[in-house]
């Protein structure tokens, strides 16, 4: 955002070069950082359309077992979508604060954004415990398994990116706000903004369509 | 405690796996004494297990690929063997269910761990020096790639002793891969095999694309990049794009094995064919990421051998991302008979046939090259020839099993196998042959013996073209593939020749051997002083050999496409450059010991050891959460250490 967050700049290279085709030389670390976490983020959506390609096939394998119009409670998935969205949000805040090298600030929107984050996948595991209890568990049908395992893999990212939220709270703490936990604070909120956007798919096409 | 370990996996009653398997342990004991008696340690651990130096890392990845190479030739040996001697009322020497086992590890080993460490081994040795920088995007992550290979690699050798390994072929179809039909731990071994090591490949992927893109000398724009490095950037994407489905159908074949989901079973709604789609769809794209790195091989070597540029630099870069794109668009194929029906074959195979324009154009790009080149055909100049011919069959061959008519004959024969072979040998071993040949000069400083090489290329040439000529027409007179008996004893004479085509590949392998050892122990008098030793035309061949740890003192200004052939014919006489302090990263044990408990968690996830498994995993992230926890990753080198050691070269 500012000049002070953006790390050293490559040597100096002739301005005919340096013109976004490629000859400038090296990038920044901060360029090269995000970049190759866009690429991972790039990788792990390939990763997700699998699963959603696999649950748009077994939509209607329900083995004589329950439908999703007859499991899926949409209030609760609605909260939990409020949820989720909001904490991108609050995650937002807190990359802003970050760049302003406000770490205090940051760390309060890192709590907001853990307990919002916390609470949609305290959500969801009530939701699936609610369905095993039903009978309607991961191995009752094609159907749940693919239900069970997309959702589940995104609450698993989401549960990941909580541990990686406090690994890196951790470190704003004990180091402050240097470049390099600002290039990883700059990654994290990338992966968590992404993971928004997969939920969106999973609202839109398990739930709603569901 | 130990869930599904005991005494029963070591198949005592089989000596074949348990005295081979002893033989490996020998000479892994025999090692590690040897390494323990002569003090090695520090050095090996120093300079090269916890090294993030991409060359170090690309040697151990050929390395890896090489060693792998003999238990993949060996398995591949013994199948030719049975099938040879196993005729009419003849049962040869493998019982059913331990080919069945044979040739799933031939080909999930050739694939995972001989092609795919060859070719990325190879990227990392030359691809940053080509691009004329220091070291990739993220150096500690390709140490961490590195050993997540090695560690599946590990593991699936780990079967030949402990439990068994798969017997349903190196694709795992289901319902065969299922629960009810594979009950033991076979698959499991080669899901969590392929699992884990496909984690370091992605790894591998990302980090290559970023450097590619982002890291490159001044001046280097993306139409001045050497032809190695755009196949290398078309492979990372594929991998980038095409692994995570690959990553995803086998979580799901593992969910249903584990906790017994229903995506691929017969019975719950599971759909066989949503496996099938969803592995090729990982699996064409990966022949391409293997053969495109090869593609790229040849290129340099046949520009730097013809003392030309090579003909059509831009149609080569555009036929390279035509096959990237295209490759997705072929996947279906594979199953041609499961049953897609008429318009949905046709339109695949049309697209099959489409994609061998692009590779016709590569083909005469090579030929125009050397037309009226001065041709110097040095090892890696002959496998280079040696490929051209062989893969145009093999990629005709190929043509004719994409129109689906044709397929409906040869689906699952040895024509198909012939097919494959023909190309991945042809084109992806000949490749890694003929860079190892040419690029062992730049990791190691000295040449490799001419006369062996060209002696193990004749062998491995006249070999493959003995060992798969017949099964071209054994597929055509109707022997389907993985025949564990010969049922009619009028092939047995061309099952012969295959078998004699092996043995002439096997003294190849031995020649490459003897070459080793002979160059080394004659290496004083073959050291490569100027760093260029072919007359070469891209930038790896503008720093020493090898190079130093951080490849250019001074990072070079690109100006053309080949860069060092314009500034050795153009630049005035090299004057010192003001040197400057020089960043490199530090080692980092991080990768060597994450890779230690992934073993220890693949292990016990194929055993369900639960409790071991979990222990395994959280170590294995406390390492990386540990690794990432530092903010000083890199020393400098000073400047004056570095005028010091550019004096010297």
């Amino acid at each position: 955002m500012t000049i002070a967050t953006i790390d050293k700049a490559p040597a100096a290279v002739p301005t005919e070069l340096a013109r976004g085709r490629g000859g400038g030389g090296p990038a920044s670390k901060r360029i090269v950082v995000a970049y190759g976490f866009w690429i991972f983020i790039l990788s792990d959506m390939v990763m997700f359309s699998a699963l959603f390609a696999a649950y748009a096939v077994l939509r209607g394998n329900t083995a004589g077992g329950p439908t999703g119009a007859q499991l899926f409670n949409l209030r609760s998935v609605f909260i939990e979508t409020m949820c989720l969205l909001l904490s991108s949000y609050t995650c937002g805040l807190g990359a802003l604060s970050a760049e302003r090298r406000r770490p205090a600030l940051f760390l309060m929107f890192a709590v907001f954004t853990f307990v919002l984050g916390a609470a949609f996948l305290f959500i969801e595991a009530t939701e699936f415990a609610a369905l095993v209890e039903k009978d309607a568990g991961p191995s009752r049908s094609g159907f749940l398994s693919a239900f069970f395992t997309l959702v589940g893999m995104h609450g698993a990212h989401v549960a990941s990116g909580l541990i990686a939220l406090v690994y890196l709270a951790a470190q704003v703490i004990a180091k402050g706000l240097p470049a390099a936990v600002l290039r990883r604070l700059l990654c994290w909120s990338l992966f968590w903004h992404a993971l928004d956007i997969v939920w969106v798919g999973v609202f839109t096409l398990v739930y709603l369509m569901g | 405690m130990l869930g599904k370990l005991s005494w029963d996996a070591i198949p005592f009653n089989e000596p074949l796996p348990l005295l081979s398997g002893a033989v490996i342990g020998i000479v892994i004991l025999a090692i590690l004494v040897t390494v323990t008696l002569k003090g090695w340690w520090p050095y090996l651990w120093r300079e090269w297990l916890t090294s993030v130096d991409h060359k170090r890392i690309g040697v151990m990845y050929v390395a890896l690929g090489l060693i792998m190479l003999l238990r993949g030739f060996s398995d591949a040996i013994m199948m030719r063997t049975q099938q040879a001697i196993a005729v009419g009322s003849a049962q040869g020497y493998l019982p059913p269910q331990h080919y069945d086992q044979v040739f799933s590890a031939h080909g999930t080993i050739m694939i995972f761990f001989v092609a795919m460490p060859l070719v990325i081994g190879l990227m990392n040795l030359v691809v940053p020096l080509q691009l004329g920088v220091r070291d990739v995007a993220f150096p500690v992550l390709n140490s961490i790639s590195l050993w997540l290979t090695a560690t599946g690699a590990l593991l699936i050798n780990l079967s030949l002793v402990i439990g068994n390994f798969a017997r349903t072929g190196w694709m795992g179809y289901p319902p065969l891969s299922e629960l009810p039909f594979s009950p033991d731990v076979g698959v499991d071994y080669y899901l969590w095999s392929l699992q884990i090591s496909g984690v370091g490949t992605l790894l591998t992927g990302i980090n290559f694309v970023t450097t590619i893109l982002k890291l490159r000398a001044p001046g280097m724009t993306y139409f001045r990049m050497p032809v190695f490095c755009w196949t290398a950037l078309a492979t990372n994407l594929l991998i980038v794009a095409a692994f995570p489905v690959l990553t995803a159908t086998f979580v799901m074949l593992l969910l249903d094995r584990y906790l017994g989901m229903h995506f691929f079973t017969n019975d719950g709604g599971g759909n066989q064919m949503m496996y099938v789609n969803l592995f090729w769809a990982w699996g064409h794209p990966e022949v391409y990421i293997l053969i495109l790195p090869a593609f790229g091989i040849f290129s340099e070597v046949v520009a730097t051998f013809s003392g030309k540029a090579l003909f059509s630099y831009r149609s080569m870069v555009w036929a390279t991302l035509g096959i990237c794109v295209l490759s997705y668009m072929v996947w279906l194929h594979h199953f041609f008979t499961m049953g897609a029906g008429a318009n949905v074959n046709a339109f695949f195979g049309i697209m099959s046939a489409i994609i061998a324009v692009p590779t016709g154009v590569k083909v005469f790009n090579w030929l125009f090259t050397m037309f009226r080149g001065r041709v110097v055909f040095q090892t890696p100049m002959l496998f280079s020839v040696g490929f051209m011919v062989t893969f145009v069959i093999g990629g005709l061959t190929g043509v004719l099993l994409a129109v689906p008519p044709v397929d409906f004959v040869l689906h699952n024969s040895t024509f198909l196998v012939a097919h494959f072979h023909n190309v991945i040998i042809g084109g992806v071993i000949f490749g890694a042959l003929a860079g190892i040949n040419y690029w062992f000069p730049k990791a190691f400083g000295f040449t490799l013996d001419e006369r062996l090489g060209k002696a193990s290329f004749w062998c491995w040439l006249i070999g493959f073209y003995l060992a798969f000529m017949p099964l071209y027409a054994l597929g055509l007179m109707g022997m389907t593939r993985r025949l564990e008996h010969i049922p009619d004893p009028s092939w047995q004479p061309l099952l012969l020749v295959a078998e004699a085509g092996a043995i002439v590949i096997f003294c190849g392998i031995l020649c490459q051997a003897a070459q080793l050892y002979v160059s080394i122990r004659t290496r004083e008098r073959r050291l490569d002083l100027t760093g260029d030793p072919w007359n070469g035309r891209t930038l790896e061949w503008s720093t020493s050999s090898p190079p130093p740890a951080y490849n250019f003192a001074v990072l070079p200004r690109v100006e053309t496409i080949d860069a060092f052939w314009h500034m050795k014919h153009t630049a005035p006489a090299p004057v010192e450059p003001a040197y400057e302090a020089i960043e490199i990263p530090h080692n980092s044990p991080a990768g060597f010991i994450t890779a230690f408990f992934a073993v220890v968690m693949g292990f016990s996830l194929i055993w369900q050891i639960w409790w071991l498994a979990i222990l395994g995993f959280l170590a294995a992230a406390t390492v990386v959460l540990i690794a990432g926890w530092s903010i000083e990753r890199e020393h400098e080198i000073p400047a004056s250490e570095v005028a010091q050691m550019e004096r010297t070269r």
